[in-house]
C-alpha cells in the first residue's frame, strides 16, 4: 500500500524499533499466529493519550507470531461491544485491549460474559476479583510519580510561581495528576500555586489554546495538561515564549526550547509482558499496577532550561521513589479548601485504593472539583 | 414524486454513482482495491448474523433520531436539535430510572420513557414555538439548544446527578439491571429496534390516513391557504416539534435503558446529527426511515473493517456517507423527467 | 501578588483578547455565506469547507514550507467546494439546505480522510502583529497580538457591506436574493450569479480553516472546528444578512466563548460547563429579544427558503 496516510505510523514503527528487538526473542513458531486487538477513543497519532498505547502496539507488531488489529475513533457506546465482537468473531482475536476509560463497564464487562474465552485487558479500570470475571483485568501506570518530578522541575524553573494546568475533566486520574504536580513543585518552591482551567471535554483545540493564553495573561509561566492530545497546549505556549511541561508521549519536538520534561506512558513493558505469557500459554495479570519502578511510565529527557540543582533535586527524588522510601501522599495533607484529607502520620503508598478515588485538589491548587 | 419502480431505480442509480466515486478515491489516494473494500463492506454490514446484528443495532437510534427532523418537516420546519433532544432525553430517562428504580421494571420503564419524552418533546417544542411565535428561525435555535443541551447534560452528570463512585468516567447513578430493556428474542438487537420501527409505522398510518395528518400536508403545502382553511398552524407546529423531539427523546432512553444502564456524556456521540441524514436521505418519509437508517447503519457496522483490514482511516466511511448523501440528494432531479436531463444543465428559475 | 496581577480586570482584558483570537474564521465563514445567502441560496455545507480549508491549508504550508501559499490554497479548495454546491442546487428539485449539510458532511470527511498524514507534522506558522508595543501591561501585550487575517476579515466585512450596496454587482446580487423575477427582468442570469456568489462564499470559508490551522490554534487535527462553521452559518441569521452585523456577532461570540477559560483563571469555578454555553445562550436570547412575529424576518433576501 502506498498510502500517504501511513506516514505518520512508520515513523512510529522506527521508533519504537529499538525496542522491539528484545521482542523478537522467542523465535518464530509456525503456529496460529497471536491475534491481539486495540481499541482508541481517538486518532491514533494524536501525540498524546492513544498516540502512547498505538506506539506500544507498534512494537507488538514486530513480535513473531503475533498479529495486531487497530480500530481508533470507537466511541465509548454500543459501538465499542461491537468492535470488540467483529475482532473476535472476524479476525479471531484472543486478546483485547480496549484503551479507554469509558470501555470498562459496561461495555467490556458485557463482552466479556459472552466471550469467556477471550481475555480483556482494561487501561485504567478498577478490576475488582468479587464483581468481575476473571476473563478481564485492568492495567495502569502511576504516571503522578512522574508528574510529582515534573512538578519539581516546574517549581525550581517558574519566576513568576504561577504554574498551570490546563485539564479536561476533574476526574480522579486527572486530580492526582495536578495535585503530584502541584506537591512536587511545592516541595521546592513553597510559594508556587498551580492554576487549573478545566475545559470540559478530551479534545477541544480551541478552548484548549483559550486556556493556555488566559493563563499566560495571568502571569504563569509553566504550563502542562491532562487532556487527550497536549500539543495545541504546548505549541501555543512554545509560541508565547513560556516554559511547558509535556504529558502521554514526548512533545519535545513540538517545544524545542520550553519544554521542561513531561510525564510519559511506556505502555509497551506492559503489553510485551501480556502477549509473552499468551503466547506460553498463561493468563495476564487481572490487576496490574506499577510507576517509576517498573517502568510503566517515565519522564521525558530534560529540556535545555532545566537547572543543574532542578536535575539533581529530581534525581534524588527519583531515587528514593525507586527504592521505596518516598510517598507522595504523606499526612497532614489539606485540600484548598482547608479541609485535612491525609491525617498526619499516614503516608499513603501508590498501591492504595484510597488514592484512585482522589475528588479533591490540595493547598497551593487555584480551582475547584465541581 | 414519481412511481415505486422510478424511486427505486434512480435510488439505486444514485448508490451506484457512489460507490464509483468512493471507488476513485480509493484507487487514487489509498491505492486500495475498490472491489476489495467493497466486499469486505458487504462482509461487515450483511454478510453474516452477527455483523447484521451490528447493523441493526447501530441503525436503531437512527431510526428514532431522524423522527425529530421527519415529523417538522412535514410542516415545512427544518430542524436538526435531534442530538439536544436525545440526549436530554437520556438525561432525563437516567433521573427518573434511578428514582423509581425499586417499583418493577415495567413501571421503571414506562417513567424512563415518558420522562425522555416529555424533554426531548418539549425542547424541540421550544423551538417549534419560537419560530411560531416570535419568528425566530427554527434551523438555527434549534441548533443552538443542541450545543445548550449538550452543557445541560454534561453539568448534570457532572454535577448534581453523578454518582460519586462513577470516578473516571462520571455518569448518574445506575438505573438498575433489572430496569434494563433487554434484547428482542434470541438476538443481540435490543428492543430500540422495535420501538422505532413502531414509531415509523405510527407515523405514517396518522400522516397518512387521518385527518390530522392530512391538516399537516396542507400546512406544509401553503400555510397561508391553511390558515385561511382556519387550521391552528401554530398548534400543529407545537404537536410536530413535540413528537418529534419526543422520539429523539425517546433514543436517548433507549441508549440509558438498553445499553449505558447510566447517563453519561456518551449519550452525545452524534446519532442525533446523523439522524438528520437519515430524515434528508428517506425525504422524511417515516417509512423510508427504516431501511436508509439500517443502510447508514451498515455502512457504520462495516467501519471497523475497513481500518482493521485495509489500514483505511476511520474518516473514509464518513467520505462514504457524504458522497451518498450527495448523489441520491441530486439525484433527486432525476424524477419525473426524461433521461435526456443530462443535457439540460438548466437554472431552477426560482423556487 | 506582583506588578503583572490585574485580577477581575483580566476577565473582559481577556474577553477582547478572546475575541481577536478566536473570531475570525467566525468573521470569515459568516461573510462568505453573508454573500451566499444574499444571492438567494444557503450553503450549510461552509463546516465541511472551513475543515477542508484547514486542511489543504496546513498540508501545502508544510509542503511548500509558506503558510501564505495555504491561505491561497486554502481559498481555491473553498471556491471548489462552493461551485460543487452552486453547480449541484442548478440542477431542478435539488435542495440547498439538504446539499449543504451533505457537503458538510463530505468536506469534514475528506478532511479527515486524506489529512491523516498532516497531524504530526508541524507547519509554519502565519505569525501575527505586536500591536500593543505601547502598553507596559503584558496582558495588553498579548491581546493585542493582532494576526493580519484578522485585520483582513474586518477590511472585507466593510468592503462586503460596501459593495453590496453600492455596486452594480452588489445591487444584482441583492436582487437575485429579492426576487428572481425582477433580476430576469434587468437580464442578469440567477444562476450564473449564484454560482458566483456561492463559489466565492466558500473561498472565504477557506480563509477562515487556513487561519485555524495556521494560526490559532495552530495545528492540524480532527477536533480543530467541533462546530464553528455551522455557528457561524448561524450568526448569519442572528446578524440580518448585514455584513457588518456578521463581524459584530462573530467578535461578540468570540468573546463569549472566552467567558469561561477568563473566569477560571481567575478564580470563579462554578459550573463552568454553564459558561462554556454562554455563547449559545447569548445567541439565542438575543435572536428571541430581537425577532418579532409579525412580519418576515428584517433583512432576509426574499428569495431565500429556510427563514420564510
Amino acid at each position: 500500500m502506498i498510502d500517504k496516510f501511513n506516514i505518520g505510523r512508520r515513523a512510529l514503527i522506527g521508533s519504537a524499533a529499538g525496542a522491539a528487538a528484545f521482542g523478537l526473542a522467542g523465535g518464530a513458531m509456525a503456529q496460529k499466529p497471536l491475534v491481539v486487538g486495540f481499541i482508541y477513543v481517538g486518532p491514533r497519532d494524536d501525540y498524546g493519550y492513544n498516540q502512547a498505547h498505538a506506539e506500544a502496539a507498534a512494537v507488538l507488531k514486530k513480535m513473531a507470531g503475533v498479529k495486531v488489529v487497530e480500530e481508533e475513533k470507537v466511541p465509548e457506546t454500543v459501538a465499542v461491544e461491537k468492535s470488540m465482537e467483529s475482532m473476535i468473531n472476524l479476525d479471531g482475536a484472543t486478546l483485547l485491549f480496549p484503551t479507554s476509560f469509558g470501555y470498562f463497564d459496561p461495555h467490556m464487562l458485557r463482552m466479556a460474559a459472552k466471550y469467556p474465552k477471550v481475555q480483556f485487558r482494561h487501561c485504567g479500570g478498577l478490576w475488582n476479583q468479587a464483581k468481575n470475571p476473571m476473563n478481564t483485568g485492568s492495567y495502569f501506570g502511576y504516571i503522578d510519580e512522574a508528574q510529582y518530578l515534573a512538578g519539581i522541575v516546574a517549581g525550581m524553573t517558574t519566576k513568576s510561581g504561577k504554574l498551570g494546568f490546563v485539564a479536561a475533566k476533574p476526574i480522579p486520574q486527572v486530580l492526582r495528576n495536578i495535585n503530584a504536580f502541584t506537591l512536587g513543585a511545592r516541595s521546592v518552591n513553597p510559594k508556587a500555586t498551580t492554576q487549573v482551567i478545566f475545559t470540559g471535554d478530551w479534545s477541544l483545540p480551541v478552548k484548549e489554546a483559550e486556556a493556555t493564553n488566559s493563563m499566560i495573561a495571568q502571569g504563569v509561566d509553566v504550563v502542562t495538561c491532562h487532556v487527550d492530545s497536549p500539543k495545541v497546549v504546548i505549541e501555543t505556549a512554545e509560541r508565547a515564549g513560556i516554559y511547558t511541561s509535556g504529558y502521554h508521549t514526548n512533545q519535545a519536538k513540538l517545544a524545542p526550547k520550553g519544554y521542561l520534561t513531561g510525564a510519559e506512558w511506556n505502555w509497551e513493558r506492559i503489553y510485551v509482558d501480556f502477549v509473552e505469557t499468551m503466547k506460553k500459554g498463561g493468563v495476564p495479570g487481572n490487576f496490574v499496577r506499577g510507576g517509576l519502578k517498573e517502568g510503566y511510565v517515565r519522564t521525558s529527557p530534560f529540556g535545555p532550561a532545566v537547572s543543574d540543582a532542578a536535575k539533581a533535586k529530581v534525581d534524588e527524588v527519583k531515587t528514593g521513589i525507586l527504592n521505596g522510601s518516598f510517598a507522595i501522599y504523606k499526612g497532614p495533607l489539606k485540600d484548598n479548601k482547608g479541609n485535612t484529607v491525609i491525617a498526619g502520620g499516614t503516608a499513603y503508598t501508590q498501591t492504595e485504593p484510597v488514592l484512585e478515588g482522589m475528588n479533591y485538589l490540595v493547598e497551593g491548587v487555584i480551582g475547584a472539583t465541581s | 414524486m414519481g412511481t415505486a419502480f422510478e424511486r427505486i431505480a434512480v435510488s439505486a442509480l444514485a448508490l451506484l454513482a457512489s460507490a464509483v466515486i468512493f471507488g476513485l478515491l480509493l484507487i487514487l489516494y489509498a491505492g486500495v482495491d475498490p472491489f476489495e473494500a467493497y466486499a469486505l463492506m458487504y462482509q461487515g454490514a450483511f454478510g453474516s448474523w452477527f455483523s447484521f446484528q451490528n447493523t441493526l443495532t447501530r441503525a436503531a437510534p437512527l431510526i428514532l433520531t431522524a423522527l425529530c427532523t421527519a415529523l417538522p418537516a412535514r410542516l415545512g420546519l427544518i430542524i436538526i436539535g435531534n442530538e439536544g433532544a436525545l440526549v436530554l432525553g437520556g438525561v432525563a430517562a437516567a433521573a427518573a430510572g434511578v428514582a423509581v428504580s425499586g417499583s418493577g421494571p415495567l413501571v421503571a420503564q414506562l417513567t424512563m420513557a415518558a420522562a425522555a419524552m416529555i424533554a426531548g418533546g418539549a425542547w424541540i417544542a421550544l423551538a417549534g414555538g419560537l419560530r411560531q411565535y416570535r419568528g425566530v428561525n427554527e434551523t438555527i435555535s434549534s441548533l443552538l439548544l443542541t450545543y445548550i443541551a449538550i452543557a445541560l447534560m454534561n453539568h448534570f452528570v457532572e454535577g448534581p446527578l453523578r454518582d460519586p463512585s462513577s470516578l473516571n468516567k462520571p455518569s448518574t447513578h445506575p438505573i438498575g439491571d433489572a430496569n434494563m430493556l433487554g434484547t428482542i428474542g434470541g438476538s443481540d438487537v435490543h428492543w430500540g429496534l422495535a420501538l422505532g420501527i413502531a414509531a415509523c409505522v405510527i407515523c405514517y398510518v396518522v400522516q397518512r390516513f387521518t385527518t390530522f395528518g392530512f391538516a399537516m400536508q396542507v400546512i406544509g403545502g401553503n400555510p397561508k391557504t391553511a390558515r385561511m382553511m382556519g387550521l391552528n398552524v401554530g398548534r400543529y407546529v407545537l404537536i410536530a416539534c413535540f413528537a418529534g423531539g419526543a422520539a429523539a427523546g425517546l433514543a436517548g432512553m433507549v441508549e440509558v435503558a438498553a445499553v449505558h444502564g447510566k447517563a453519561n456524556a456518551s449519550l452525545a456521540v452524534g446519532y442525533g446529527f446523523t439522524g438528520i441524514l437519515v430524515s434528508f436521505l428517506a425525504r422524511h418519509h417515516p417509512l423510508a426511515i427504516i431501511p436508509v437508517a439500517i443502510l447508514l447503519g451498515g455502512i457504520g457496522a462495516s467501519g471497523g473493517l475497513l481500518q482493521r483490514r485495509l489500514d483505511l482511516p476511520d474518516a473514509a466511511v464518513v467520505v462514504l456517507q457524504g458522497i451518498i448523501f450527495v448523489c441520491i440528494l441530486a439525484s433527486e432531479t432525476l424524477y419525473g423527467r426524461s433521461w435526456n436531463w443530462l443535457w439540460r444543465f438548466r437554472a431552477v428559475e426560482g423556487r | 501578588m506582583d506588578g503583572s496581577d490585574i485580577g477581575f480586570w483580566g476577565v473582559p482584558l481577556a474577553m477582547l483578547a478572546g475575541a481577536i483570537r478566536v473570531s475570525t474564521p467566525f468573521i470569515f465563514v459568516s461573510l462568505g455565506e453573508c454573500l451566499t445567502e444574499r444571492s438567494g441560496r444557503i450553503n450549510l455545507g461552509l463546516e465541511g469547507t472551513l475543515m477542508m480549508g484547514a486542511m489543504s491549508a496546513y498540508g501545502t504550508a508544510l509542503l511548500s514550507g509558506s503558510p501564505w501559499l495555504g491561505v491561497l490554497v486554502a481559498a481555491g479548495v473553498g471556491l471548489m467546494l462552493g461551485t460543487l454546491h452552486a453547480v449541484l442546487c442548478q440542477l431542478p428539485k435539488v435542495n440547498d439546505i439538504a446539499t449543504g449539510i451533505g457537503l458538510m458532511l463530505f468536506g469534514t470527511g475528506l478532511a479527515f480522510f486524506l489529512g491523516k498524514p498532516y497531524i504530526q507534522p508541524k507547519a509554519p506558522n502565519l505569525g501575527a502583529l505586536d500591536l500593543g508595543g505601547w502598553s507596559s501591561i503584558p496582558q495588553v501585550q498579548q491581546a493585542l497580538q493582532v494576526n493580519p487575517l484578522f485585520i483582513f476579515g474586518i477590511l472585507l466585512a466593510f468592503a462586503l457591506a460596501w459593495a453590496l450596496k453600492n455596486t452594480r454587482w452588489g445591487l444584482i446580487v441583492r436582487l437575485a436574493g429579492e426576487s428572481v423575477d425582477a433580476a430576469l427582468a434587468i437580464g442578469a442570469s440567477v444562476a450564473r450569479v449564484r454560482l458566483l456568489a456561492t463559489a466565492v462564499g466558500g473561498a472565504f470559508a477557506g480563509i477562515g480553516g487556513a487561519f485555524l490551522s495556521l494560526y490559532y490554534p495552530g495545528s492540524w487535527n480532527e477536533g480543530l472546528s467541533s462546530g464553528q462553521g455551522l455557528m457561524a452559518v448561524a450568526l448569519v441569521i442572528f446578524a440580518r444578512w448585514d455584513p457588518i452585523r456578521c463581524l459584530w456577532a462573530s467578535l461578540l461570540f468570540g468573546a463569549a466563548g472566552a467567558i469561561s477559560p477568563a473566569l477560571q483563571s481567575v478564580g470563579v469555578t462554578q459550573g463552568y460547563y454553564l459558561f462554556s454555553a454562554a455563547p449559545y445562550v447569548l445567541t439565542l436570547a438575543l435572536m428571541i429579544a430581537t425577532c418579532s412575529p409579525a412580519r418576515s424576518v428584517r433583512g432576509a433576501p426574499g428569495e431565500l427558503g429556510a427563514v420564510k
